[in-house]
């Protein structure tokens, strides 16, 4: 039993979990949709004197606010006691791919040629993880959701729209690897 | 402020991002693999969700049941328009895979010590600010 936590959790297990997460948000009255917190922390800085958008009773999103910091805590508990210190395991294709550019084999959860400050804070390092974050922000709210509100709860609710998005996640994600990663990082 | 009510959306959140981690749903990696096919890890995640999903609202509109304090559990449909979805959705795909997370596994990297994603997040939410400001000349 315990080996089955600390081990990293097969597809199917977390699958259920995450659904769990979505019905629990529900029966507590509220739903699951992580991005609007984005949208929730520039009102609660005072952008509704700059747009109307960030103009709303974002107390009424405080909730959501405590499941984010839940979140953090979330991730702090997995690293600290549910984890067996043990690589991801990517599949060797995967790895190859990487590896022509210049990506090593994995060494824990995250590339450290792109998450550790020494990458960070180079400036195509820098540029990456604040470019990659300025899309998701200005992407999720545009399109209205992100994954957890289109492609789990939308799509959990047929809602079209939500298939239009993550039709658009998929369009993203693969011209971004195929097509801009090269160019970015450059086969070494 | 009366915490006693937020302390549950806590809870919740803390599964969340434990399952986020011991999926490994939260790895650039496991993004990099899902948009290259070559595993069929995060397609089974998000299959077994939205496959039980669909089963368990199909259930709770079906037998209308209640939430914890009695009301009926409504879904609102998301508004009826294709350019923002395909739109918003593409530049938030092209995010999400040069930073291998969508917002959630954000902070939960960084719970999880990745403080790096500090910097990903900071902009993320930058970038939901640009959208605020500029959402009125987009097409939606």
């Amino acid at each position: 039993m315990w080996s089955f936590i600390v081990n990293p959790w097969p597809w199917w297990f977390s699958g259920i979990v995450i659904v769990f997460v979505m019905f629990l948000l529900l029966y507590f009255g509220q739903s699951f949709g992580f991005s609007s917190n984005l949208r929730t922390i520039c009102a609660m800085a005072g952008a509704g004197r700059i747009s109307k958008f960030f103009d709303f009773d974002w107390k009424s999103q405080l909730w959501n606010i405590a499941f984010l910091v839940g979140a953090i805590i979330g991730g702090f508990i997995a690293k600290t006691w549910l984890s067996n210190g043990e690589p991801v395991k990517i599949s060797d294709a995967t790895i190859r791919t990487l590896a022509a550019y210049g990506f090593a084999t994995p060494g824990g959860a995250q590339p450290d040629e792109l998450f550790t400050w020494q990458a960070a804070l180079t400036v195509k390092g820098f540029l990456v993880l604040a470019l990659g974050g300025l899309l998701v922000g200005f992407g999720a709210r545009y399109a209205g959701g992100c994954t957890s509100g289109h492609a789990i709860s939308g799509l959990s609710n047929l809602q079209i729209p939500s298939l239009i998005a993550v039709i658009g996640f998929f369009a993203g994600g693969l011209l971004m690897t195929h097509v801009l990663f090269p160019l970015i990082f450059g086969i070494k | 402020m009366r915490m006693a009510k937020y302390i549950k959306f806590l809870l919740v959140g803390v599964v969340f991002g434990i399952v986020m981690a011991k999926s490994e749903a939260f790895s650039w990696y496991r993004i990099q693999e899902m948009f290259r096919f070559h595993s069929f890890h995060m397609y089974g995640i998000i299959g077994t969700a939205v496959t039980l999903g669909i089963l368990g609202v199909a259930l709770i509109k079906r037998f209308g049941i209640r939430d914890f304090a009695g009301n009926p559990i409504v879904f609102h449909p998301k508004e009826k328009s294709l350019w923002r979805y395909l739109l918003g959705g593409t530049l938030f795909g092209l995010g999400w895979a040069l930073s291998g997370a969508c917002p959630g596994p954000m902070v939960v990297n960084i719970g999880y010590g990745y403080l790096t994603f500090f910097i990903v997040f900071l902009f993320a939410i930058l970038g939901t600010f640009l959208y605020g400001v500029v959402k009125n000349k987009l097409p939606h």
